[in-house]
């Protein structure tokens, strides 16, 4: 139906599109997966683009300090709310919905307006790609996401640390009676998470060479309904990161398809990415109940 | 033999300036299985929590092996050589055996888990209990005596001198139980100090060495088990004569039931969950399910009250043919349903007793006619007295309550609904003998006043006690029905064991 949809050079623009989503995502499978949630993934974005472009622009920075500045930020506050929802035994919702207004006003308060980047270094990225062969190549947001993909799998699947987070989200009195470390894991979670927000932010500043306090204003929705449409529970304790990186591409995939035809308008891609996330819910709870008949 | 390796004293503890423990002692000697006795509320689970590092004592001290130690969590005590099983098995549910046996000291390699290696060591440790599982699958796949054993060989595997067991056997089949004792055996003979503690008397004297018995916080003594008669450690838990539970029985025996009808099922099955079972149970009647663990017990009672519903057969309320395909209809047809599981199935526990024992009022009422304050105020007064609950008011938190008497509110709630046939499930599982015999007494009330009741337990005896006729399934069939002086435990027994000839 559409020519030239399946060509390699859409599979990586599929990669390289949505790697803010993705890199997200990755590690909000992690804080998902740990029974919690993080609401400030999308503000966290934004602050990060404003802030870099700030820091580049009009401070002369270079860029890979700033990054590293923004990164080290976002770590922190991650890791401020994780104290707080660990320390004083708070819902992660309510915690990370004042973190989310939290950052988004620091965003305004560095500067109201977008900010444009010109910058060497950000046109050598630009141009930066390795070849696949076509006219495929592989742009280095999409070669981040990729890393820090498989990093996220190694971190989830084959440590420690991501068996004490599927057990603190499968029952966390549980996990406490098991001796898994409740507290350091909760903070190292959201600490993560607060690290891929401004990761997925930088990322978002190549993709778009500029900075922008309103930015990323219902991100976490779409990294949330990403991660929830692979397979992972939104109680905790079950889900992958290959399913998560199933449901970005999904995400990705119908987002594209819209780009791709014109006649269709933006709203088409919520009404898609809605219906999807309700089939997706029903499927699970479906399976999950087969399963347990079977038993 | 005889070397004492973990010696508490005069520990106390206090919670909101309530005592749960006061001056209390234990000593465990290496290969020795000791029981803790006590009833509910007598401060077994806060000793064991003290010993594993989860509370920390306001005073007293721990030796270990001679030396003072201060566990400071679960992970110290455990580092230290004490290792626990708790009464609800607290394992992950979601997580494979071979993680659930060892999370938390997974061999590694770089910082990443050797999954080869997870896997011998989880068959290591299951072997040792002489079981063989496939160490992949998820724990919620599993039964629960499985998920017990997983947790047993989880605590085996860390090189633990001293094994506590709270309620190890509340969940097990009485195969499984004897197959626990082999281990228990076993462990002791390695040299292993046992903490053991359960509420079956007889499973006490089946295994233990030693007995230390608590009553209200207080350490009552500690005594060999082959000295110590069942009347006399009755008495040292209860600290009063226990003759309630014989004269109980007679009582039984003497009432002559009118059969009146109020339920009957006629071939009432579904495939797969239970064979086709006929019941009646008549107003003022107690009638029995009997049968081990898996035998149907509980799903018959879900069918019943429209939770599973059946595919086959029909079940006829008072004479007519009445078909209930939710709990709502159910409860508008009289019936009230006690779950087992009153943890997940039965509690609010954020909610407090009055809150909690309105539930099933309320709901029958909708959601816009509020039970007015005055009658629920009234209502739990009434109950608190009524079925002797103890609770500091009717506004405690009911997580705050011991397990009897959140039982107790559990039964309250029903019978506030005034019932015709309430379904008991379990009503005495894991709660003391004292909480045992009041229950008991009130079931017996209960049919008194013309109610039809519907008893589940796996404990024989207190359906010999309670019953006047018992239904008893095996392998989620009907096999057989006995009533008056047939009801004794060895024909129940023999009634679940020969039904194959």
């Amino acid at each position: 139906m559409y020519e030239g949809f399946f060509s390699g050079r859409v599979i990586t623009n599929l990669f390289a599109d949505n790697a803010a989503l993705g890199i997200a995502a990755v590690v909000m499978t992690l804080v998902i997966l740990s029974g919690g949630i993080d609401l400030s993934v999308g503000s966290m974005l934004g602050f990060t683009t404003i802030l870099i472009a700030v820091l580049v622009q009009q401070k002369g920075m270079h860029p890979l300090s700033a990054i590293a500045i923004a990164l080290g930020i976002g770590t922190v506050f991650g890791a401020f709310m994780g104290f707080l929802i660990h320390r004083y035994d708070l819902p992660p919702f309510l915690v990370t919905l004042g973190g989310m207004f939290l950052a988004r006003g620091m965003a305004f308060v560095i500067s109201k307006e977008s900010l444009g980047i010109e910058n060497a270094f950000y046109n050598h990225m630009a141009d930066f790609g390795i070849p696949l062969g076509g006219k495929a190549a592989l742009s280095a947001t999409a070669l981040i996401y990729l890393l820090l993909f498989a990093l996220g799998i190694v971190v989830t699947h084959f440590t420690p640390f991501g068996r004490n987070i599927y057990a603190l989200g499968g029952s966390e009195p549980s996990a406490r009676l098991m001796g898994v470390p409740i507290g350091s894991t909760k903070i190292a979670v959201y600490a993560l998470s607060g690290f891929g927000a401004a990761l997925a932010g930088a990322v978002s500043t190549f993709y778009t060479t500029s900075g922008n306090p309103t930015t990323g204003g219902g991100f976490e929705l779409d990294v949330i309904a990403s991660v929830v449409i692979g397979g992972t529970l939104l109680t905790g304790g079950v889900g992958t990161q290959l399913g998560t990186l199933a449901g970005v591409l999904i995400f990705g995939t119908i987002h594209s398809a819209l780009d791709f035809d014109g006649r269709l308008n933006s709203y088409w891609l919520r009404i898609a990415i809605g219906g999807l996330l309700l089939i997706f819910i029903l499927f699970q709870r479906f399976l999950t109940r087969t399963s347990a008949l079977t038993r | 033999m005889s070397i004492p390796v973990l010696r508490a004293q005069n520990i106390s503890k206090a919670f909101q300036g309530v005592k749960a423990l006061d001056g209390v002692e234990l000593t465990l000697r290496t290969g020795e299985i000791h029981a803790l006795m006590g009833e509910n509320g007598a401060g077994k689970s806060t000793l064991i929590k003290v010993l594993t590092g989860v509370y920390t004592p306001d005073s007293g001290g721990i030796e270990f092996d001679g030396v003072a130690i201060a566990p400071g969590s679960t992970r110290e005590a455990e580092a230290a050589g004490i290792s626990t099983v708790y009464q609800e098995v607290n394992l992950i549910p979601t997580l494979s055996i071979a993680d659930n046996i060892l999370l938390g000291r997974q061999p590694r390699r770089f910082g990443c888990l050797r999954k080869g290696e997870m896997k011998r060591r989880a068959e290591a440790a299951l072997a040792r209990l002489g079981l063989k599982l496939d160490v992949g699958q998820p724990l919620n796949s599993c039964s629960m005596a499985v998920q017990q054993m997983v947790a047993i060989a989880r605590a085996l595997d860390i090189q633990a001198k001293v094994l506590i067991l709270d309620e190890p056997t509340s969940s097990l089949d009485e195969r499984e139980v004897e197959f626990l004792f082999g281990i228990m055996r076993k462990l002791r003979k390695d040299g292993m100090a046992i903490l053991f503690v359960t509420h079956f008397l007889d499973q006490v004297y089946a295994v233990s060495d030693r007995i230390t018995v608590l009553r209200n916080g207080k350490f009552v003594g500690d005594y060999q088990a082959a000295e110590l008669p069942r009347l006399k450690l009755i008495g040292a838990m209860l600290g009063r004569n226990f003759e309630e539970m014989e004269h109980l029985r007679e009582e039984t025996a003497h009432a002559a039931p009118s059969r009146k009808v109020f339920l009957e099922t006629h071939k009432l099955g579904r495939r797969g969950i239970i064979n086709p079972i006929d019941l009646n149970i008549a107003a003022g009647e107690v009638v029995g399910l009997a049968g081990l663990l898996g035998s149907g017990r509980t799903e018959t009672a879900k069918m019943l009250f429209g939770i599973d519903l059946p595919d086959q057969g029909e079940i006829q309320i008072e004479g007519e043919k009445v078909s209930i395909k939710s709990a709502r209809q159910a409860v508008q047809h009289g019936l009230a349903f006690c779950s087992e599981d009153r943890k997940s199935e039965g509690l609010i526990p954020h909610l407090s007793v009055r809150e909690n024992l309105i539930l099933a009022m309320q709901a029958s009422r909708g959601p816009l006619r509020l039970l007015p304050r005055k009658e629920q105020d009234a209502l739990a007064a009434h109950y608190i007295r009524a079925l002797n609950i103890k609770t500091p008011n009717a506004e405690a938190q009911i997580s705050n309550l011991s397990g009897g008497n959140q039982q107790k509110v559990m039964l309250a709630r029903w019978l506030a609904m005034q019932p015709k046939l309430i379904i008991l499930d379990e009503p005495t599982r894991g709660i003391d003998v004292g909480a045992k015999a009041e229950i008991e007494k009130l079931v017996h009330s209960l049919k008194s006043q013309g109610m039809a009741v519907l008893f589940i337990s796996s404990d024989m005896e207190e359906i010999v006690r309670t019953c006047q006729r018992v239904v008893v399934l095996r392998d989620r069939k009907k096999v057989g029905e006995l009533s008056g002086e047939d009801i004794q435990v060895n024909r129940i027994m023999n009634v679940i064991a020969h039904h194959d000839e």
